[in-house]
């Protein structure tokens, strides 16, 4: 390599160089050198050997104490020589798991793929952001004849461990819809499955929501999950999403209360995870409060323009850094 | 941030007493701290939350497995002075139900 070749004629000319200019621009020039020396894997310690013989070529009457001393400097620089070369080593292998993770971020993103339903009674908008390259978040729609189910979950912590749990559920949901039950039957027969599979430190928080096309009913219930809201169209006035049950993988014995909401013309019903109401700005916290008047901001817009207009906002509050997984759906009533 | 963790023993009660923030980097410490109290035959734990500005799910995770353990054990665990903004997160998640918490001047 070229730069091999004549590292210590180079080395040479600006250590010269300094040695007369003293100055900073000077000096500068050995810093720019040490990037180039890393990028072409040259040891500490080589670069100590041709320092010295340098300064042999330029000083020839250097006192031989001097130059002894640098073989003690030697010996001492192997051990950092010794580090960078492991250093580097584990560069490569944090690479290698960066992708093995990114692998299996997008092998669980297939698995999670959930269609989000076209229905004319709905608008319907979703948005789900990790934090990490892997999301704690879930949410799933399914539909049959009459009626639309959509589940929002979220996983206790963020990253591969909580990803590992929402595939869990997932295939749990899976043939529970299958039997097309009431939403606290689903969090029931859920919460079971949970408690038997998970670590005693975790627990996930779910809502669960029916949609009737014959009777603009919602039918759901909540597993200890952050409050939706309901957006009441002829009072133009936010509602919290009453509901109340239990964190599931806590308790076997919990029953879940159902609760109905009949939807009319451009009312909303707003579900979304912890992620979205901790948003953590330079002043503290934001409160839900900030969310429904981002929501307010954007209202004549479809679904799927105010969830994503929401995130920009509340991702720039941050700074752009996601402490948690967001996620953000709004269904709102057309006909 | 950190979280200080005291621990004092008066008879059969251990006191517990956290200041700082619960989250995924101060859990484990949190974790392992309580671990040995709890799994004492039933064991009498009050975790004080007086000067917890901040808890995440994992933090309440902790509390979780510590009921568990302690409910076991056949012990009893209670969570006192916390912030409005902790009660509601106990509140939401419903484990209000299942740990007995009070609130900042409440005894």
């Amino acid at each position: 390599m070229a730069f091999d070749d004549d590292i210590q004629m180079k080395y040479k000319e600006m250590l010269a160089n300094y040695i007369q200019e003293l100055t900073e621009q000077a000096l500068y020039e050995g810093q720019r050198f040490s990037w180039k020396a890393i990028e072409h894997k040259i040891p500490p310690e080589e670069i100590i050997n041709i320092h010295l013989k340098v300064l042999k070529e330029l000083f020839p009457d250097i006192p031989k104490k001097i130059l002894d001393s640098f073989d003690f400097l030697l010996e001492v620089m192997v051990g950092y020589g010794l580090a960078y070369q492991e250093h580097q080593f584990l560069r490569g292998r944090q690479l290698e798991l960066k992708s093995e993770i990114e692998i299996a971020a997008n092998v669980q993103q297939a698995l999670l793929q959930t269609n989000i339903p076209k229905v004319e009674e709905l608008d319907i908008g979703v948005i789900s952001v990790p934090a990490k390259i892997m999301n704690g978040d879930y949410y799933q729609f399914a539909e049959h004849e009459n009626t639309m189910s959509v589940a929002i979950a979220d996983v206790i912590g963020k990253g591969i461990p909580a990803a590992l749990c929402i595939s869990m559920i997932k295939y749990a949901m899976d043939s529970l819809l299958e039997s097309r039950q009431n939403p606290s039957y689903i969090l029931e027969n859920l919460n079971r499955v949970v408690e038997q599979n998970i670590d005693v430190n975790m627990f996930i928080t779910m809502f669960f929501g029916k949609y009737d096309f014959r009777t603009n009913k919602i039918t759901y219930a909540s597993a200890g999950h952050e409050p939706g809201f309901y957006y009441c169209a002829s009072e133009d006035h936010f509602y919290d999403l009453q509901s109340k049950g239990l964190v599931l993988g806590v308790d076997r014995q919990v029953k879940y209360e159902q609760y109905e909401l009949n939807l009319f013309q451009n009312d909303m019903i707003i579900l979304l995870s912890d992620g979205v109401t901790e948003t953590r700005t330079k002043e503290g916290f934001i409160d839900r409060a900030a969310v429904t008047s981002a929501i307010r901001a954007h209202l004549h817009l479809p679904a799927q323009q105010i969830v994503e207009n929401i995130y920009k906002d509340f991702e720039k509050m941050q700074g752009f850094q996601l402490r948690d997984d967001f996620t953000l759906i709004i269904m709102k009533k057309n006909v | 941030m950190n979280l200080e963790i005291d621990i004092k023993r008066e008879k059969k009660v251990s006191y517990v007493h956290l200041k700082g923030e619960i989250d995924a980097y101060t859990a484990p410490a949190l974790k392992n701290k309580l671990a040995p109290i709890s799994e004492e035959s039933e064991p009498f734990i009050e975790v004080n939350l007086k000067d917890v500005e901040y808890m995440d799910s994992t933090g309440l995770g902790v509390f979780v497995g510590l009921l568990k353990t302690v409910r076991k054990q056949g012990g009893k665990l209670k969570l006192t002075n916390l912030s409005p903004r902790l009660e509601r997160l106990f509140h939401i998640t419903g484990l209000d139900s299942i740990i007995e918490i009070s609130r900042k001047g409440e005894d």
